[in-house]
């Protein structure tokens, strides 16, 4: 591959407890693009993004952002560095009103950055969220939510989103409209990272794809040849797959 | 502007202006109790950030007060310091203590933690009552100074009313910019769902000890104005039944809304005053007033108005754990 990356995995280990994950996990992410990261339930896709992101410790192994040495590192500060995370899952404050939540995303803001004018920018992009500003987000419907979380993670104009399962709970009308969300987002600049158990649909939409398996890679390639690949078709998008559609 | 806030700015127009007259209509004991209000208000609008705001329950409020005034009666009795230099030596102590009391909250949560604080509280009681070298014992200190400004003593009831006016409003008016600041933004999605606040960049670790601290730091600045205030002190006021009062006051006035402390106060400073022409029976009714409270609307009495309050405004529900505005 010869793209430039912006997040290399080398050789990392990490796990819960005594239960070791992540066996030696590889893994290049290239910039400006959308890589979806598939793998059977348990493959650790989702231990991987919580390593990256200082939630789950590295028991050894390097992770590196822009070149840069991030392994362990808190939260926050990959914040600062660039990097967002979108955990599985509802992740709004239900009780808290939307603009509350949005503004949420800025906690890690540096001094200097005008705030509220983002919070402008954010609400012009998402007129839905503009419009329901002041209501408790819990009244939002689950694609709303979904969308407020992706609003909130952009709020710092993040060079790295890492989304575990967007779509996850979404009706496929909204599953599409989410994906198209994402591609607005890489048109920006923003490298995304997504974990998606609708691996078919992802792939159809992202540029590369990584297929992980008990904690360890087991391809990387574009997202077009990996869908095209019966290997792939068999292990992880159930059963045969005779699609040719170089949907991207 | 809405017709919600325009409500909100005009009543609390009025209660300024009348807070500012009462000089005029009251005697010394009326504006000595409104004067308790005010500094008791400043202790309550601590524990709010705590409890209401970070979540982390509290039975220490009571004690940082007392750490506040004894510092106070200390360092102006003893050794002759001047009142300024007692804010901070009260407010850095508690501040610190504060921040150290609040690490058990990092591993425990809820009652465990109420547990916590209250052995905190009866350790300090203790101090207070034990320490006679350094407290005065159960025989207290007396004597303590009201401040002089710019060579204008504030001894008199109105003026020493005025000065605690004063610092009720600075504080207010601070407390208001940090919890729209995103620090006190912050505060509340810890109270929320601390995993959650950790993926946006909270450091949920240091928010709560700040919390904590911040809180505690406000309870000492309570205890220094009280000190001022009753110019004598000894331990009784700062046994666990004041820390349990501040807690009531907060939790009635509505905790995590920005003028819950001050409608509690008012309830529990105010209200037992009022209630004087029951006589024996004052404490019943008060009990039976919280009770009922508490049974019908958690919320407290600000989320109680918030009720009344909201078709005004737009049919959107109003946030129902946000501050009011």
């Amino acid at each position: 591959m010869d793209t430039e990356s912006i997040l290399t995995l080398d050789g990392v280990y990490a796990g819960y407890g005594k239960m070791t994950i992540l066996h030696g996990t590889n893994f290049t992410v290239p910039r400006n693009a959308i890589t979806t990261v598939i793998g059977p339930n348990g493959a650790g896709k989702s231990t991987a993004f919580k390593t990256i992101f200082g939630m789950v410790r590295a028991n050894a192994g390097r992770i590196a952002f822009e070149g840069a040495d991030i392994t362990n590192l808190p939260p926050r500060a990959l914040i600062e560095r660039g990097i967002v995370y979108v955990p599985q899952g509802r992740n709004i404050f239900p009780q808290l009103s939307v603009r509350h939540n949005l503004e949420l995303g800025g906690v890690a803001a540096p001094a200097q950055l005008d705030l509220a004018g983002r919070m402008e920018q954010a609400l012009d992009r998402f007129p839905v969220l503009r419009r329901k500003a002041n209501q408790q987000a819990s009244t939002l419907s689950g694609g709303e939510q979904k969308m407020l979380e992706i609003a909130r993670s952009l709020l710092l104009e993040p060079k790295l989103m890492l989304v575990d399962e967007p779509s996850i709970g979404l009706s496929p009308l909204l599953v599409s409209e989410l994906f198209s969300l994402l591609n607005d987002i890489k048109a920006r600049g923003v490298t995304v990272l997504m974990i998606e158990q609708n691996a078919k649909r992802a792939l159809e939409s992202s540029d590369y794809g990584i297929v992980l398996e008990l904690g360890q890679t087991r391809m990387f390639d574009r997202a077009d040849k990996l869908l095209a690949d019966p290997r792939v078709g068999q292990l992880f998008l159930g059963g045969t797959m005779k699609t040719t559609k170089g949907a991207a | 502007m809405n017709a919600r806030n325009i409500a909100i700015a005009a009543l609390s127009a009025v209660v300024i202006a009348a807070l500012l007259a009462a000089p005029y209509a009251l005697k010394s004991y009326g504006l000595y109790i409104l004067s308790l209000w005010a500094v008791t208000t400043i202790g309550a609008i601590g524990l709010n950030l705590t409890l209401g705001y970070a979540g982390q329950i509290s039975l220490a409020q009571g004690a940082f007060v007392g750490i506040g005034a004894y510092c106070t009666a200390i360092l102006t009795t003893k050794y002759g310091y001047p009142l300024p230099f007692t804010y901070l030596v009260a407010f850095v102590s508690c501040f610190s203590i504060g921040w150290v009391l609040g690490y058990p909250a990092l591993r425990v949560e809820h009652h465990y933690l109420a547990f916590v604080t209250l052995a905190f509280t009866t350790l300090v009681y203790l101090i207070f009552r034990n320490e006679e070298w350094l407290t005065g014992g159960v025989s207290g200190i007396g004597g303590i100074p009201r401040p002089v400004m710019f060579g204008y003593s504030l001894r008199a009831p109105a003026e020493f009313y005025y000065f605690c006016l004063a610092n009720l409003a600075a504080i207010s008016l601070a407390f208001w910019g940090l919890i729209r600041s995103p620090w006190g933004r912050a505060f509340v999605a810890v109270r929320e769902n601390p995993v959650r606040a950790l993926s946006l960049g909270v450091d949920t670790r240091r928010y709560t000890l700040i919390a904590f601290a911040l809180g505690a730091g406000l309870g000492g600045i309570s205890g220094v104005l009280l000190a001022q205030l009753v110019q004598f002190i000894d331990p009784s006021p700062f046994s666990l039944t004041a820390s349990l009062n501040l807690l009531l006051m907060v939790v009635v006035g509505g905790s995590g809304y920005f003028f819950g402390p001050f409608v509690g106060a008012i309830v529990a400073v105010l209200l037992p005053e009022w209630l004087r022409f029951s006589g024996g029976l004052y404490l019943i009714c008060y009990a039976i007033l919280v009770m009922v409270l508490m049974a019908f609307c958690p919320t407290g009495l600000i989320g109680l108005a918030g009720r009344f309050l909201k078709p005004v405004s737009k049919p959107a529900p109003v946030p129902a754990r946000e501050q009011t505005t």
